[in-house]
């Protein structure tokens, strides 16, 4: 036993010259261990990315068989808060990238320091995305087939951007009252009549009179007069299928939530180890792995906000 | 004592000290470990445990269909869907698509490679578990309602039915993941654990074939893993991406599932062929022939597989589309014909020795030429018409998965088990268990391929009465075959209470885990190991006082 043990010391440790206590039994050098993680991230990213990419290409089926759905769903997404969020994202990119430097440098308190402002960046991201998700549901645009929006939701949807909060209320009121029809199936039959019925239904307050009907009106008075109609905002129409965008755009914003999430979890361990001081200029992989995850979690989110948000 | 002079000549060890399997003792530190070979034998009991279920559940199958009508009592034609489902699923995501890669492959690869483990160990185990936590949730679905979709979950059925779809798929997408994540380890210890010296074109050909298999595992996987998840989202929210209920496209459904379960047949076949590499030179004591060859076919079906998945749709796609999938369906068929030429050359005047494991080869020879020619009148448009989702198919992809895979995985079993458990199984038995289960299953499947062309289709609970004589003779095969895998079971649990103990180098192999001890050290190699052909068998001598092979110019400079 004791030759045996012998021998296989002697075979681990000529090629061991670190002794760094971070190098693994199965290895034999720091170097070959950081390169074999690097790989193992790079790779598993790959796959990370054919993940988002069955949603893509679902995507990309959709678009092309409906675009209407597309045209008419992304005027309920903010492109305010979806840029705040880009900007929020590639910000904490920048300070995961800075991290990985000073864990190389061995600058323990500019490594922490970064770590928590990329872990804010994070949660300020999630953040947003709580308040986009609840302003969507408090009006009833679920996915799939939860998907029963308020009626005049698209009105104020456009009207908002322009800061019309009176006329916001006015939607709801008319929503809350015609909400019950719209339930069940056959809702889109249902949900067009009964725009019509609310839009006969409500009288002319307000600045602007809201017709969500596609019938041509008519004139309303003299020639000099129609200038009025031109305020009017040209609404579309709910397309049929309008639920798929919105199911398209819960599954790939949600799958990338939850990458966020796991992302913050990684930083925090990232940076539990380095309040012991772990990293430095000998050993810094773990900070350089979670690094690399974290951009591919920006990276994706660069390419969710244009096809999602920017569509035109 | 396994000093220097006891690697002489191969003695057989009886109890290696340090061996892996006794240097730490009890359940714990079986399931803590992170040893390679632990792992790799805790695959090997658990999908060996779950070969027995799937293999259960066929037998209620053959059973019933022993004769027209209701055969079984209590099993109505619901009940059987759930049983076909059940096995199905059992068989493809818990058996064969882990099965060479994560049991044979985990305990083989670093010792080929002269390694002291995979590059990520812990993410090993990790993989482990998730086998484990998605086969519970396999069973959960059996006991909650089982899943009646079949193994292919098509929508809209699945997006409708009441049985319990989703723990089946959630368990399909878990190890989906424990899939990933053995791959991604094998590629990245392949890449950068290699000792100097060993050149890609030295490594054995079941390295080039679980790296082909791996790289399949990293780039489809992630695909049945968003498919799985839409269904799921699909079933619980109604998106409309599937289910054309909610304006949803089903054949988009298949064109995912495709996509990642055409290359998953390759993820079972690959390691197969690898195994088979291994095998027939060693029996046939001849240097493989066209290692190069088969090498690159590795990679060329890996790479071919990706762009066939369209044969499985024939009947809901366009002419054209169905004309380009068809012929490059044809064409994965060549590199899988290039390795069985070189297998058969290496036999040619080979002096063969009919062992287990060579029993096994030729077996597989034979019954992946059978399934793989048969997948040639079903990647053909004209005949797949009529063949399409009839016992045909069925007796297509049993003789590729079980005919060809399965039987590599015991064959390889058989060649490494005194490597794994340092015991001598009987050659006797392994011999008989062999034959029977071979007959069996050719017994099983081939009327299958004449039911399917009289029209006989296939997941159907009954049939008309001219079906009668067939569909007996298939069941009668499939319980044949059942002893003989009993057989086979028992020959090998025996051999480990009373078995020989094994020499190191038992068969005469040239590739590097024989050098180590039988079984091995838990750091696998005692003293590192000699980078060399691994298919050169020149200077290997029988010892016939160990029952073993040992290295002429080692033995000599050793004395
Ligand atoms: C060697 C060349 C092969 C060709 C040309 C081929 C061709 C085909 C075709 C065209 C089908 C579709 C039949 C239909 O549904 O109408 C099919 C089905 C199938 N093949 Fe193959 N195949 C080959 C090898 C393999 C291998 C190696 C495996 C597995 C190890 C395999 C497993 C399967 C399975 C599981 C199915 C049916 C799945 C289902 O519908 O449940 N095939 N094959
Ligand atoms: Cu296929």
């Amino acid at each position: 036993m004791t030759t045996e043990t012998q021998v296989i010391d002697e075979g681990g440790h000529d090629h061991e010259h670190a002794h760094s206590p971070h190098l693994q039994h199965h290895f034999d050098t720091l170097d070959q261990q950081f390169n074999a993680g690097k790989l193992g991230m790079w790779l598993f990213l790959a796959t990370e990315i054919l993940l988002f990419g069955g949603l893509f290409v679902a995507y990309a089926i959709y678009r092309n068989l409906h675009p209407e759905i597309f045209e008419y769903g992304h005027h309920f997404l903010d492109p305010k808060l979806g840029g705040i969020n880009t900007a929020v994202l590639i910000l904490s990119s920048f300070t995961m990238a800075a991290a990985v430097r000073f864990a190389q440098e061995g600058k323990q308190g500019m490594l922490k320091l970064c770590l928590v402002l990329t872990l804010c960046g994070a949660c300020g991201f999630l953040g947003i995305k709580y308040i986009e998700y609840s302003h969507k549901m408090v009006h009833g645009i679920f996915p799939g087939k939860y998907y029963n929006p308020d009626e005049h939701i698209l009105e104020e949807e456009l009207l908002g951007a322009h800061g019309h909060g009176a006329v916001a209320e006015h939607g709801r009121d008319h929503a809350s009252s015609s909400g019950e029809e719209t339930h069940g199936e056959g809702a889109h039959e249902e949900s067009t009549q009964s725009a019509e019925a609310s839009a006969q239904a409500a009288p002319a307050e307000g600045e602007f009179v809201i017709e969500k009907s596609q019938i041509v009106e008519a004139p309303e008075g003299p020639e000099g007069m129609v200038g009025i109609v031109h305020e009017k905002p040209e609404l579309p129409k709910r397309p049929e299928k309008a639920h798929v965008f919105f199911g398209i755009y819960y599954l790939m914003t949600g799958l990338h939530g939850i990458h966020v999430l796991i992302g913050m979890c990684a930083i925090g361990w990232v940076f539990f180890r380095s309040t012991r001081g772990e990293f430095g200029p000998d050993y810094f992989t773990p900070v350089d792995l979670v690094g690399l995850y974290w951009h591919l979690v920006d990276l994706i989110w660069i390419y969710l906000f244009p096809l999602l948000y920017l569509i035109h | 004592m396994a000093t220097t002079t006891d690697t002489l000549p191969g003695r057989p060890y009886g109890e290696v000290e340090g061996n892996y399997l006794t240097h730490e003792r009890g359940l714990l530190s079986w399931l803590t470990t992170v040893d390679h070979k632990r792992i790799g034998v805790m695959y090997l009991a658990c999908i060996s445990g779950a070969f027995l279920l799937g293999g259960i559940f066929a037998m209620v199958i053959r059973w019933e269909l022993f004769s027209p009508g209701p055969t079984v009592p209590g099993l109505n034609a619901d009940r059987y869907n759930q049983i076909f489902t059940l096995h199905g699923a059992i068989m493809t995501f818990l058996v064969i698509i882990p099965g060479i890669p994560a049991a044979l492959g985990n305990f083989v690869l670093p010792m080929m490679l002269g390694a002291k483990d995979v590059a990520f160990p812990r993410l090993n185990l990790a993989s482990w578990y998730l086998w484990v936590t998605g086969a519970i949730f396999a069973v959960t679905s059996l006991v909650m309602s089982a899943a009646d979709t079949g193994w292919t979950f098509y929508t809209p059925y699945s997006t409708t039915t009441q049985t319990a779809v989703i723990p089946m798929t959630i368990g399909a997408f878990i190890l989906g993941f424990s899939s990933i994540f053995t791959g991604l380890n094998f590629i990245v210890t392949i890449h950068k654990m290699r000792p100097d010296g060993l050149t890609w074109f030295k490594l054995p050909l079941f390295l080039w074939g679980i790296y082909a298999t791996a790289i399949i595992q990293i780039i489809a996987t992630p695909v049945l893993g968003i498919t799985l998840l839409l269904l799921i989202a699909e079933r619980v929210l109604g998106v409309g991406i599937f289910d054309p209920t909610y304006g949803g496209d089903p054949v988009l459904f298949q064109h995912f599932f495709w996509f990642y379960s055409h290359p998953a047949v390759y993820i079972m076949i690959l390691p197969a062929m690898g195994i088979i590499s291994e095998m027939i030179p060693v029996f046939s004591r001849k240097h493989i022939f066209g290692y190069t060859a088969i090498a690159y076919s590795s990679i060329a079906i890996a790479m071919f597989s990706f762009i066939v998945w369209g044969h499985h749709m024939f009947a809901a796609m366009s002419p054209l589309a169905n004309m380009v999938f068809s012929a490059v369906t044809f064409s994965v068929s060549i590199p899988s014909a290039v390795k069985v030429f070189n297998w058969t050359a290496t036999m040619y005047k080979g002096s063969i020795r009919l062992a287990t494991p060579m029993l096994y080869a030729l077996s597989f020879l034979f019954l992946f030429t059978i399934g793989g020619l048969t997948g040639l009148y079903l990647a053909t448009l004209g005949t797949d018409i009529h063949l399409h989702d009839t016992y045909f198919v069925v007796a297509h992809f049993h003789y590729v998965m079980v005919g060809s895979t399965m039987i590599a995985f015991i064959g390889g079993l058989h060649y490494w088990w005194p490597k794994i458990f340092g015991k001598m199984y009987s050659e006797k038995w392994g011999n008989v268990g062999c034959i029977v289960t071979f007959l069996g299953f050719n017994i099983t499947f081939l009327p299958q391929f004449v039911l399917g062309m009289r029209g006989m289709p296939r997941r159907y609970y009954d049939y008309i009465p001219e079906f009668e004589a067939l569909h007996r003779l298939s069941s009668i095969g499939a319980f044949i075959m059942g002893i003989g895998l009993f057989v086979t079971l028992f020959c090998l649990v025996y051999s480990l209470f009373k078995g020989k103990p094994a020499p190191d180098n038992p068969w005469g192999s040239a590739s590097m885990e024989w050098q180590a001890t039988s079984p091995p050290h838990y750091h696998n190699f005692t003293k590192p190991p000699k980078v060399g052909d691994p298919y050169d068998y020149t200077d290997l001598v029988w010892d016939p006082k160990s029952e073993g092979y040992y290295r002429k110019a080692e033995g000599q400079g050793a004395a």
